[in-house]
């Protein structure tokens, strides 16, 4: 034949040329002996379509051929491929289906290979399916759609046997279900109807029978382990032989049967639920307990709530601990905040490391757990021991860390990391300002007596609580700090004044502290009738002091005084360390050898409750510088005084303690005082900027705004708002008395 | 002082100039009379030296009237006379009080008590009379609180008919508490609005969570703690 004249072909005589090859090709996938298709074969065949497309019309057979094509799929099917399927079972069904979907991926491949010239203008002008899509189809409509549910069925038993701990040939299931997938030609619907619908199903069956019974026998940590097992093996299956898109659907059925549905069943356990794990520290069980839990819709929830009442219970069996403790103790200490009551601050910020480590560590530093956390402190927390209130404990322990000869005997860095940790839990305490107020006069004891540890330390804990709290918290105690810095320089000068005034000088050595009176916790001051001596000093000081400033007034406090004063008794003479109090009592006595109470107190000019307490400390302590007569334990107004010319100690100096006036009661009233100008302060605040609110907002409002330093009570609130009201800042509405107005 | 025109028209065909005059002149007269008997009437219970009615005064004038220096009636008088300072009263306040009242006479007036009443106890005015009656009872300048016994004693005057258990059981509290000496003005405007709005002695619509006065929120608490 010429490229320019060719020969009409017939359709049957191309087609019996076509049906050549086809057998051929059928041949080779039977596994029958043939010879490979060679390139001529292949134009031939090519070829023969392609004039049977481009003759001339009526010899144009290409719907012909596209249907025939089609037919040869249909045929092939029919009377082998389908007959050798439906006697096969079970496994061997499986593998026989692969085989087959194999060989007729290659014949599609072939055939339309061969009637390709169809699919270049035929389809596209008919709007047809393409070649390949005709060639799967045929399958699917005769193979897969009558095999699909056995199949189906087929590969779940394999899974469940797999799952029983069978071994079984997994490659041939990832064939088998890439069938769903590749039949589904581009849509993932074959696959997820046909097949993932069941198997989920299935899943969820098998898992809910395994944990029914897992549930009744297995403690919380086994079973959780066996869910963490069955879940790790799930997602194995999927990456051996399912479809990647089944893992999530796939994990969360199992997810559901094992852990939702039996979720509290499982926490509440009685010996090994969580609140077991917890008490016995099972930190590997909870961590478990996490990961699987985190997995399922609202499931860390009722974790997160069990360990809440966990460390609440804890924190609050420290407390009792710490209240027995206490009440076991002699009726006189009660007052005093003890060393139980230390141990109780240690044992809570041991409490915080240890649960604040099972939030990091177990669960994973998750927010709900942090909540729970903090909201267990802070019921705990706020309770106080001992007739002290937990905002007053955590001064005092501050105190003894900060204090020369504490009771706590720390490093350097060990004392930064509690001071650190110490501030941390003042997060959780309500009463922030009484802590402020406790904490400042305990640092104005430290830095009046010269009872500071260490500056750095001073210093640091106070950048720590203003980042925690603000600057307006911690401005006040910077202020005393700095106040006692200026202080020593001015006492530079004082001394250069009175080099250059021989005159003045008053033949004492005298120190002064200038306070700020704004900074430092108020002291009541008292005429003290001063010894002579002492008189001078102050007017030297004074005048001194008006060389430097004129603007400002001194208030001397008698009472933060020291003096060091010589004692000449019989045995030696001893230096005595004691406050301007003592001294200025015992200097009496150099002029009268025997005194009676009264006559110390009116020339003194003190108070009964000043002059018993220095007399105690003088007489009935651990060093009697003056006999008591009537030698008894304590002080009466009938007693009389002398002194003790025999008193001796083996050291040179010593310090006779006097001990502070217990603060407590006065500290809770000028808190409770500011409290109040703080709520009416945020009250006219509020009411400025609204102008109009109604009175749960106002109270909700106040609240809020006052929240860093305390929480206030609602009944304070409704009483400073009637005071308002009556002071004519704000009235009520005229129509809704529980709307208020700002008066201008 | 400015006299209301007297309504009611005149046939105009039959006006003319001075009649209108005269018609005018004629209300006049009886206008003047009328004032003028009320200040006479003033004048028999007034201090001359003073020109007030003092407590001496007003105790003749209740006795007169038959009435209780303590009743209610005679607050409801101060009220219509806009009355500032208990135990006094101004000829300015005498004269409105009385010409209000259309009493030019001690019988007049005593037949005007009731309608006196009527008229205070309706709804619209009665809020006003009572806050008058606190702000009536203070004495000094600047003064803003009433003590308590003062309190209990004109809650039973104001509110005894109307409220009668509230008012008993408030008093009894007001006098057992040692928290409140005094009450204000809006604790005191508060016990009405309890009363017109709380159901007694159930309390069952009383919510502490609204703006009620502090110390009706003890009372209920009070109340409650007694029932248990």
């Amino acid at each position: 034949m010429t490229m320019n004249e060719r020969k009409t072909i017939d359709l049957e005589q191309g087609w019996e040329f076509m049906q050549k090859g086809i057998t051929k090709l059928k041949n080779i996938l039977e596994g029958l002996p043939e010879p490979q298709f060679s390139s001529e074969d292949y134009m031939m065949l090519y070829t023969t379509i392609y004039n049977m497309c481009t003759q001339k019309p009526p010899h144009d057979y290409s719907q012909q051929l596209y249907d025939k094509y089609r037919e040869s799929f249909e045929e092939y099917i029919t009377t082998t491929v389908l007959p050798s399927l439906r006697e096969k079972h079970d496994e061997f069904m499986l593998r026989e289906l692969v085989k087959r979907w194999s060989n007729h991926k290659v014949m599609v491949r072939w055939l339309s290979r061969f009637f390709h010239y169809l699919d270049r203008y035929f389809i596209a002008r008919r709007s047809l399916p393409a070649l390949n899509e005709v060639g799967l189809t045929c399958f699917r409509d005769l193979v897969y759609q009558e095999l699909y549910s056995k199949v189906r069925d087929a590969v779940i038993s394999l899974i469940d046997q797999e799952r029983e701990g069978e071994q079984i040939d997994r490659a041939l299931l990832k064939n088998v279900l890439d069938i769903f997938v590749e039949i589904g030609m581009g849509q993932m619907e074959q696959y997820e109807n046909d097949f993932e619908a069941a198997m989920l199903k299935d899943t969820a069956a098998y898992y809910s029978r395994k944990a029914s019974n897992w549930i009744l026998e297995d403690s919380c940590p086994d079973y959780m382990l066996k869910a963490e097992e069955c879940l790790k093996r799930e997602k194995d299956r999927v990456s051996h032989y399912l479809h990647s898109s089944s893992e999530p659907k796939l994990l969360e059925k199992v997810q559901n049967e094992l852990l939702s549905v039996f979720a509290n069943q499982l926490l509440e356990k009685e010996h090994s639920g969580c609140h077991a794990l917890l008490r016995d520290d099972k930190v590997d069980d909870l961590s478990r307990m996490y990961r699987l839990f985190s997995k399922i819709p609202r499931g860390l929830e009722p974790v997160s709530n069990i360990f809440k009442q966990h460390v609440t219970a804890e924190g609050t069996a420290l407390v009792k601990q710490a209240e027995d403790a206490a009440s076991n103790k002699k009726a006189d200490k009660r007052d005093v905040v003890g060393l139980q009551e230390q141990v109780f601050v240690r044992k809570v910020i041991e409490l915080h490391d240890k649960y604040l480590a099972y939030v990091n560590d177990c669960f994973n530093n998750h927010t709900l757990f942090h909540k729970a956390l903090k909201e267990a402190f802070e019921v705990f927390c706020n309770k106080g021991v001992a007739g002290s209130s937990s905002a007053e404990l955590l001064a005092t322990f501050c105190d003894n860390i900060l204090k020369k000869g504490g009771s706590e005997k720390l490093s350097d860095e060990a004392i930064e990391e509690t001071l650190e940790k110490v501030v941390k839990l003042l997060a959780y305490i309500s009463d922030k300002d009484l802590f402020a107020e406790f904490y400042r006069k305990k640092l104005a004891r430290r830095l009046l007596f010269d009872k500071s540890a260490n500056d750095d330390h001073e210093r640091s804990i106070l950048t720590k609580l203003k980042q925690q709290c603000g600057g307006q918290f911690t401005s006040k105690m910077e202020g005393m700090v700095t106040d006692l810095t200026l202080a020593r320089e001015n006492q530079t000068h004082f001394e250069e004044y009175l080099s250059n005034n021989p005159n003045a000088n008053p033949g004492i050595d005298l120190t002064v502290t200038v306070l700020t009176t704004g900074f430092w916790p108020s002291y009541k001051s008292f005429d003290l009738n001063l010894p002579a001596e002492m008189v001078k000093c102050v007017e030297v000081f004074r005048e001194f002091y008006q060389t430097k400033t004129k603007h400002r007034k001194l208030t001397w406090i008698y009472s933060l005084g020291t003096c060091n004063i010589n004692g000449k008794f019989e045995p030696k003479t001893m230096e005595l360390i004691v406050t301007t109090y003592q001294a200025s009592a015992l200097l009496l006595f150099n002029a009268s050898d025997r005194l009676s109470y009264s006559e110390i107190m009116t020339q003194l000019n003190l108070t009964d409750d000043d002059v018993v307490r220095l007399l105690h400390s003088l007489s009935c302590a651990k060093y009697k510088i003056l006999n008591k007569e009537p030698n008894t334990k304590t002080i009466s107004p009938t007693d009389y005084f002398e002194f003790n010319s025999k008193f001796t100690d083996k050291m040179r100096r010593i310090k006779i303690p006097l001990p502070p006036v217990d603060e407590k009661k006065k500290v809770i009233e000028d808190v409770d005082k500011d409290r109040r100008y703080a709520i009416d302060a945020s009250i006219v605040r509020i009411m400025k900027s609204r102008k109009v609110l109604g009175h749960q907002q106002l109270v909700m409002e106040c609240v809020e705004q006052l929240g860093r330093m305390f929480k206030p009570d609602f009944k304070a609130i409704k009483k400073r708002i009637e005071d308002l009201i009556t002071r004519d800042y704000l009235e009520r509405d005229k129509d809704n008395p529980n709307t208020f107005r700002y008066l201008a | 002082m400015s006299f209301p025109r007297k309504t009611g028209s005149p046939n105009p065909m039959s006006i003319k100039a001075n009649d209108v005059d005269l018609f005018h002149s004629a209300s006049n007269i009886a206008l003047m009379q009328l004032l003028e008997q009320i200040d006479i009437l003033f004048d028999t219970y007034a201090n001359e030296m003073t020109n007030l009615i003092e407590a001496s005064g007003i105790e003749e004038l209740c006795s007169d009237l038959k009435v209780g220096a303590d009743d209610v009636r005679m607050l409801m008088l101060a009220w219509k006379m806009k009355a500032k300072k208990q135990g006094f009263i101004t000829q300015d306040e005498w004269r409105r009080g009385l010409k209000a009242l259309e009493a030019n006479s001690l019988e007049k007036l005593q037949r005007a008590l009731p309608a006196l009443e009527r008229e205070v106890m309706r709804p619209s005015n009665f809020k006003d009379f009572y806050a008058f009656a606190f702000r009536y009872s203070l004495t000094e300048e600047r003064q803003k609180t009433l003590d308590i016994g003062s309190i209990c004693l004109l809650l039973k005057i104001v509110l005894g008919s109307q409220f009668r258990p509230q008012v008993d059981s408030f008093t009894q509290y007001l006098q057992m508490q040692k928290e409140y000496k005094v009450l204000t003005f809006d604790q005191w405007m508060g016990f009405y609005q309890f009363c017109n709005e709380i159901s007694f002695p159930d309390l069952n619509n009383y919510d502490d969570q609204l703006a009620w006065p502090l110390v009706l929120d003890s009372f209920v608490e009070w109340i409650r703690q007694k029932n248990n």
